[in-house]
């Protein structure tokens, strides 16, 4: 630690939304001290005050948001002290921000050049000519490679991570001492995101910026911080430097959140991940005292309950914590109940896609396309699909934004029809019936969960009238009173109270309305349920539980289960088979372990490497995939990843497809590099010291 | 985009020519009822089939068309019944008259309404907005007729400074032109003005404006060169489409007034049965819609970069 005055002194702060009901405490007794060039992490769920901390150093909170204790000192002086204009000189120039979603921060309608020369301009009063050459130097040091087409393209011209690069390098313009980074990542594909992260590490060495970074992903955090701050509920409850907090956590809620992450470490049959039950009190619902009480383990009656608890350190290395318990609760991720389940033996196949494809004709009727005869070109969202699923199977398919996995989903619902190919179900070929022309039985053995909960409900229908039409339309049941019964039966399978039979989806949390997603999915008794992103939607905490449920069920009704997802973690941690898909294609599918260890496709190897781990312990080898993903209008000729592939052999990779090699029966990889290339790579992951993973 | 133009500007022209076709048939299918309007209800039957016959009206119904569409686009609209005298002597100065009245009309509204309206819009839910939006629906739903009397009440009775009727007589008076625009900017502001209130208070809660603000631009900086280009796309279609009003939404002003405008024409022409100068009015009406539905399009498109390069 420096003996100059740190860079950002937050003391006690407290920060309310007043609204017609009521004051609403966002942030409580929040403190923090930043240095220069150093970097923190705040962690939590939506809604714990994150990102209210970060408007707050902005002085950014809206007309109805203000701080109502507390203060923040930035060099030393009262932000509350500034005037308006100070203020202005402030943010851009000292303070800068980046933001989640890229695409929505910049501005539709002016190109990015003049959104970025301006930073320069307003702070320093250059003319035009010197910020314009001063951004294209910017952009260049956030490795965009074509620097002055950026400057002339709007927006939407670019990809979402070439997009979020352009905020970073308007941040940086202005030379700030601190940086603020409000989720950077979440709205990017993994394999950007990893070059994102990369980047912004790159930064603070290069330019000694200090780093606020949010994140709710834990992951995350430990690859680009210093010190991790976790907040619950408004409050931060524990902070201390990364390898202290990620070995030793001492609060239960960050304990309860290692428990449910998918790390490494987890087996969904040997070691389950451990959901914190309850979920997270509504702001004006906060208990006394301990606000994780209700939810804690370790809660004592008229200790926990009795008044505000401060923060007191643990250690001497400013490991803080917000318990006061916390020496009697044990220090690793406690080791409750775990239930050791069996594993489960597959049975025959119920799915078999065979060479199946799906373009999408595009009518392009500009003036160039007429001349040139290309009227109609095509969208190849896939291509030559094989693979198969058996019963009480669950099988992944991962991959990145567009790489055709919800197309798939949706040839296989019936929401499309394919263009060539088969596509068998239970016996009946299906690539070509649409939803309408299938029979009540075929729609309630195929069903699907949906990625957005808050979306899929009829928010004008009760929860039971709505899983009860299901019943009814799949010929389950006809006699309103059986119908009845069974909605009952199905909230207590997806653990609902049984009130809530008569509630409006408006009533509940998402994660509940996402176990009602499932209870309608599980309705028409299916031999498959398809789940596009279930989780991706949900809190950490929520969404084990979510996926924990759907494990039960599953096993519960020996359904096959096809897990669409973007996420390696959760998808390493349940699934039985993974098929990883890139630009529609196929480039490797096998069971986990065969994918999760050499030989690796080089995409799987990207893909696995860009993964961020929550545990210290685990070293990874690190690959950042350079450029885009190519649209699937016009993709490469010969292997789709040639683009991108670090391992590129030649010409070959770009001219002709992969053939299809395996090392045993069910793994297949598409790859022109040998197999015995392949299988001589290291793992991607490789745990060092303490604990090992099974 | 040339080729964008050009599409649009085909379907402009296949409009029209399907409106022209509905109009023929609505007003010159029946050949007895156009001699009985233009000779007049005391006609006898033998004038009138002379009549039509000197006129082509016993040939086949498409052949009538296309001739009657052929004099039309050259310019030879018939003649006029009640003035007697070729309908486009009467209509070209008419409708130059309507012009006048509606540039001033937009001159004064187009940058009133928009000021008040992202004044109202930059701080939503602050007084000036709430006075700003309250007036606007006031001034909105009074129609016409009743702010005509009330006007020439105040000003022209009480205060006796504006003239009460524009016949413009005497030539052109700009004074005599102040009472008809006030009453129709007074109108219709309120409505381009709550448009732009909308477009303005939405285009402040987007990020983007968060990302200005916290660039540290100038408040003014922000509004001008962030916030006024994306508020203005929507308002500019909805100002496009007022040309559209104000063709056929000047009758009771020219009226009132006296105002020897396109509006009153139209009123005239219905009245006194004069088919060809209908038929002129509507067909001048319809170019119009026709022709700044295609102006508003083309312009949204150059206005938002997002519809242009997709």
């Amino acid at each position: 630690m420096s003996d100059e005055p740190p860079l950002l002194e937050i003391e006690n702060l407290c920060i309310s939304y007043f609204t017609r009901a009521g004051e609403i405490p966002a942030v409580v007794d929040f403190s923090m001290t930043l240095h220069a060039g150093e970097s923190i992490g705040l962690v939590g769920e939506s809604g714990c005050g994150k990102s209210t901390v970060a408007m707050a150093i902005m002085q950014y909170m809206g007309h109805n948001g203000g701080i109502v204790g507390g203060s923040i000192r930035f060099k030393g002086r009262d932000l509350a002290s500034y005037s308006a204009k100070e203020l202005r000189r402030l943010r851009g120039s000292e303070v800068a921000m980046i933001y989640q979603e890229p695409m929505a921060a910049l501005n539709p309608s002016l190109t990015l050049g003049s959104q970025l020369i301006e930073v320069p301009m307003t702070h320093e009063g250059l003319r035009r000519s010197e910020a314009y050459s001063r951004a294209v130097e910017m952009l260049s040091d956030v490795r965009l490679s074509d620097p002055e087409r950026v400057m002339a393209a709007y927006p939407h011209q670019i990809s979402g991570g070439q997009q979020q690069r352009v905020v970073i390098a308007m941040a940086l313009l202005g030379k700030p001492s601190l940086l603020l980074l409000d989720e950077p990542t979440t709205a990017l594909d993994v394999t950007v995101e990893a070059g994102i992260v990369n980047l912004i590490a790159d930064i603070s060495k290069k330019f000694g910026t200090a780093q606020i970074y949010i994140s709710h992903n834990l992951g995350l955090i430990l690859s680009t911080c210093e010190r991790v701050c976790v907040m619950y509920s408004g409050e931060a409850i524990e902070e201390g430097r990364i390898v202290d907090l990620f070995e030793r956590p001492l609060h239960p809620y960050t304990q309860g959140l290692f428990g449910c992450i998918p790390l490494p470490s987890c087996d969904k049959n040997a070691r389950p991940l451990t959901p914190i039950r309850g979920q997270l009190p509504l702001p004006h619902e906060r208990p006394r005292g301990c606000y994780f009480g209700p939810r804690c383990d370790y809660f004592r009656d008229g200790l926990c309950n009795r008044e505000l608890i401060p923060m007191s350190p643990s250690d001497q290395s400013g490991h803080r914590v917000r318990c006061l318990r916390w020496q009697e609760v044990p220090g690793e991720t406690p080791e409750r109940v775990v239930v050791a389940r069996e594993r489960i033996q597959v049975g025959e196949e119920v799915l078999r896609a065979t060479g199946l494809q799906k373009y999408y004709p595009i009518h392009d009727r500009s003036l160039a396309a007429l001349i040139s005869g290309k009227g109609v070109r095509y969208v190849k969202a896939n291509e030559t699909l094989d693979f198969g699923a058996c019963v009480r199977e669950t099988v992944a398919i991962v991959g990145e934004s567009g790489c055709g996995k919800s197309t798939f989903a949706k040839v296989l619902m019936g929401l499309e029809t394919a263009t060539d190919g088969e596509l068998h179900f239970a016996g009946d070929e299906i690539s070509r019936s649409p939803v309408r022309k299938r029979s009540p039985q075929q729609l309630g053995s195929l069903q699907m969960v949906f990625q957005n909960p808050n979306e899929t409900l009829n928010p004008s229908h009760t929860i039971g009238a709505q899983i009860g039409r299901v019943i009814k339309k799949f010929g389950v049941e006809s006699d309103p009173g059986k119908i009845q019964q069974r909605v009952l039966e199905l909230l207590d399978t997806v653990k609902l109270p049984r009130d809530f039979y008569k509630r409006r989806p408006r009533q509940l949390s998402g994660g509940q309305k996402q176990r009602v997603g499932i209870a309608r999915a599980f309705a028409g008794n299916p031999k498959m349920v398809v789940a596009d992103e279930p989780i991706s939607a949900l809190d950490v905490s929520v969404a084990a539980a979510v996926t924990e449920l759907l494990m039960d069920i599953q096993r519960e009704h020996g359904t096959t289960l096809l897990f669409i997802s973007h996420d390696l973690s959760v998808v390493r941690y349940l699934a039985d088979r993974i098929v990883v898909m890139y630009l529609g294609q196929i480039m490797e599918r096998g069971t986990t372990e065969q994918v999760f260890a050499p030989p690796y496709h080089p995409y799987t190897e990207a893909l696995l490497s860009a993964v961020p781990i929550a545990d210290p312990n685990v070293k990874k080898r690190e690959i950042v995939l350079e450029g885009n993903i190519p649209s699937a209008l016009n993709p490469p000729k010969g292997c789709p990843f040639a683009t991108r592939c670090p391992r590129k052999i030649g010409d070959i990779c770009d001219n002709e497809m992969p053939p299809r090699k395996s090392d045993h029966p069910r793994h297949v990889i598409a790859c022109h590099i040998p197999l015995e290339d392949l299988i001589k790579v290291e793992p991607v992951f490789r745990t060092v010291a303490g604990e090992a993973a099974e | 985009m040339v080729l964008f133009i050009l599409r649009r500007l085909g379907t402009m022209a296949l409009t029209m020519l399907v409106v022209s076709l509905l109009l023929f048939l609505l007003l010159e299918f029946t050949p007895g009822n156009v001699a009985t309007k233009v000779l007049g209800p005391y006609s006898s039957e033998e004038q009138r089939n002379l009549w039509l016959e000197a006129h082509g009206y016993f040939e086949p119904l498409w052949y009538r068309y296309g001739t009657w569409l052929g004099r039309f686009v050259s310019g030879d609209f018939g003649d006029s019944i009640r003035f007697k005298v070729p309908v486009a002597d009467v209509l070209w100065p008419r409708l130059w008259n309507t012009a006048i009245l509606g540039f001033w009309t937009f001159a004064v509204m187009i940058p009133l309404s928009l000021m008040l309206g992202v004044l109202a819009g930059m701080r939503e839910g602050s007084l000036l907005d709430r006075t700003i939006s309250v007036t606007s629906i006031v001034t909105t739903s009074i129609p016409e007729f009743a702010s005509a009397v009330f006007l020439a009440a105040l000003f022209v009775f009480w205060l006796g400074i504006l003239p009460g009727t524009s016949t413009m007589s005497g030539g052109f008076d700009w004074v005599q032109l102040v009472l008809p625009v006030m009453v129709l900017v007074l109108y219709d502001f309120g409505y381009v003005a709550r448009m732009t209130r909308a477009s303005m208070a939405e285009v402040m809660t987007t990020h983007y404006i968060r990302t200005a603000v916290l660039k540290g631009l100038p408040y003014r900086r922000v509004i001008l060169k962030h916030a006024l280009r994306n508020a203005l796309i929507a308002p500019f279609t909805v100002i496009t489409l007022q040309v559209n009003w104000l063709l056929s939404g000047v009758i009771v002003v020219e009226f009132f007034f006296a105002y020897k405008g396109f509006g009153a024409l139209l009123l005239e022409a219905s009245l006194n049965q004069d088919i060809f100068l209908i038929e002129a009015c509507a067909m001048v009406a319809v170019f119009v819609a026709a022709s700044t539905q295609t102006i508003a399009d083309v312009g949204y498109t150059v206005l938002n970069p997002r519809i242009r390069f997709a």
